[in-house]
């Protein structure tokens, strides 16, 4: 890859833009969070944030908002990764590498149907209110 | 455990983030088998009774977990350097702010590999919330020759917009890694 300046960035940027807006995504939007607390980082939450970004982009997605958290409370299911889609249960996915990250996105995102196995019940006790 | 020198800087630039802070500076400059990191902000900061409690892997302040200020990086970076020939310091101002200067022996076997830097920065730019980072990356070559590039997150924002979106972060993503495989080529 060519060393890339800020104006061919800011052009790919509008041209991604008006891409979206012939496409006309509605504000709902899915959400994937993920969780990059010590433990998070330590078990490969960067490899799962890098698999979601290259199968959004690989499928063409564009409503879906990516976020990194804190800890959330999981060490013993790192990495973890919160999963909202409009109409659907929010899930949280334990053990997420990149294969599952894969699995979230094509399954749950773009079918609506959950990735069994990875399913985490709720945030430990001392994280909820 | 595959943690590397960037997993360990972005642990601590978390630190950074939950402290508050509203403009930070990181460094990563290498020179020969030489790395050093700095990284200032100027988040709530410690007292000196805060900063030694934060260099024990076994403290926790009993409170929850998520309000922890101290998340293990800072042991985990201090034994990293001390069985590696490194050095570190850590300075802190209850109120003022933090800053981290390290030095990774990159010769040494102990030391950790380097890890993926423009994956560290990506992550780095996209934590929620308002501030400001300034990220110089510099390799300093043979006879003294000069390779950097120059990140500053409000600008990048300018450009791409909201970060969160999937779109912006994959145009991110890319930018960074041009960057630094250029930096890494010359
Ligand atoms: S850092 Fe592991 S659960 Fe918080």
């Amino acid at each position: 890859m060519a060393k890339m300046t800020l104006e061919e960035l800011r052009k790919l940027r509008s041209s991604q833009k008006s891409e979206m807006e012939r496409r006309d995504v509605e504000g709902k939007e899915i959400h994937i969070i993920v969780g990059m607390g010590t433990c998070g980082i330590a078990a490969g939450a960067k490899m799962a944030l890098d698999s979601f970004l290259d199968t959004i982009k690989s499928n063409n997605l564009t409503d879906v908002v990516v976020k990194q958290t804190g800890c959330m409370g999981l060490c013993y299911s790192e990495p973890t990764v919160e999963v909202k889609v409009p109409g659907m249960p929010d899930i949280i996915y334990g053990n997420v590498d990149a294969a599952v990250a894969k699995e979230i996105v094509e399954k749950h995102i773009m079918h609506k149907k959950m990735v069994e196995n990875h399913i985490q019940d709720k945030p430990a006790g001392d994280i909820i209110k | 455990m595959h943690y590397s020198l960037s997993d360990m800087i972005l642990d601590l630039f978390q630190n950074s983030i939950e402290a508050g802070a509203q403009r930070i500076h990181l460094d990563i400059v290498r020179e020969a088998e030489e790395l050093k990191v700095c990284l200032k902000d100027d988040g709530c900061g410690m007292t000196e009774g805060e900063l030694e409690k934060s260099k024990d892997p076994f403290h926790s302040d009993g409170i929850k977990h998520k309000h922890r200020k101290v998340g293990l990086g800072i042991p985990f970076l201090i034994q990293t350097v001390e069985q590696a020939e490194g050095s570190f310091e850590i300075q802190s101002e209850k109120g003022k702010g933090t800053l981290f200067s390290i030095r990774f022996n990159l010769g040494n076997i102990d030391t950790p590999p380097e890890g993926d830097w423009a994956g560290l920065f990506f992550q780095a730019l996209c934590f929620d919330g308002e501030y400001e980072l300034i990220i110089n990356r510099k390799i300093i070559g043979e006879e003294g020759k000069v390779g950097e590039y120059l990140l500053q997150r409000s600008e990048l924002q300018d450009i791409l917009g909201n970060f969160n979106e999937s779109g912006a972060m994959i145009l991110l993503r890319d930018y960074l890694k041009s960057q630094e495989e250029e930096l890494l080529d010359q």
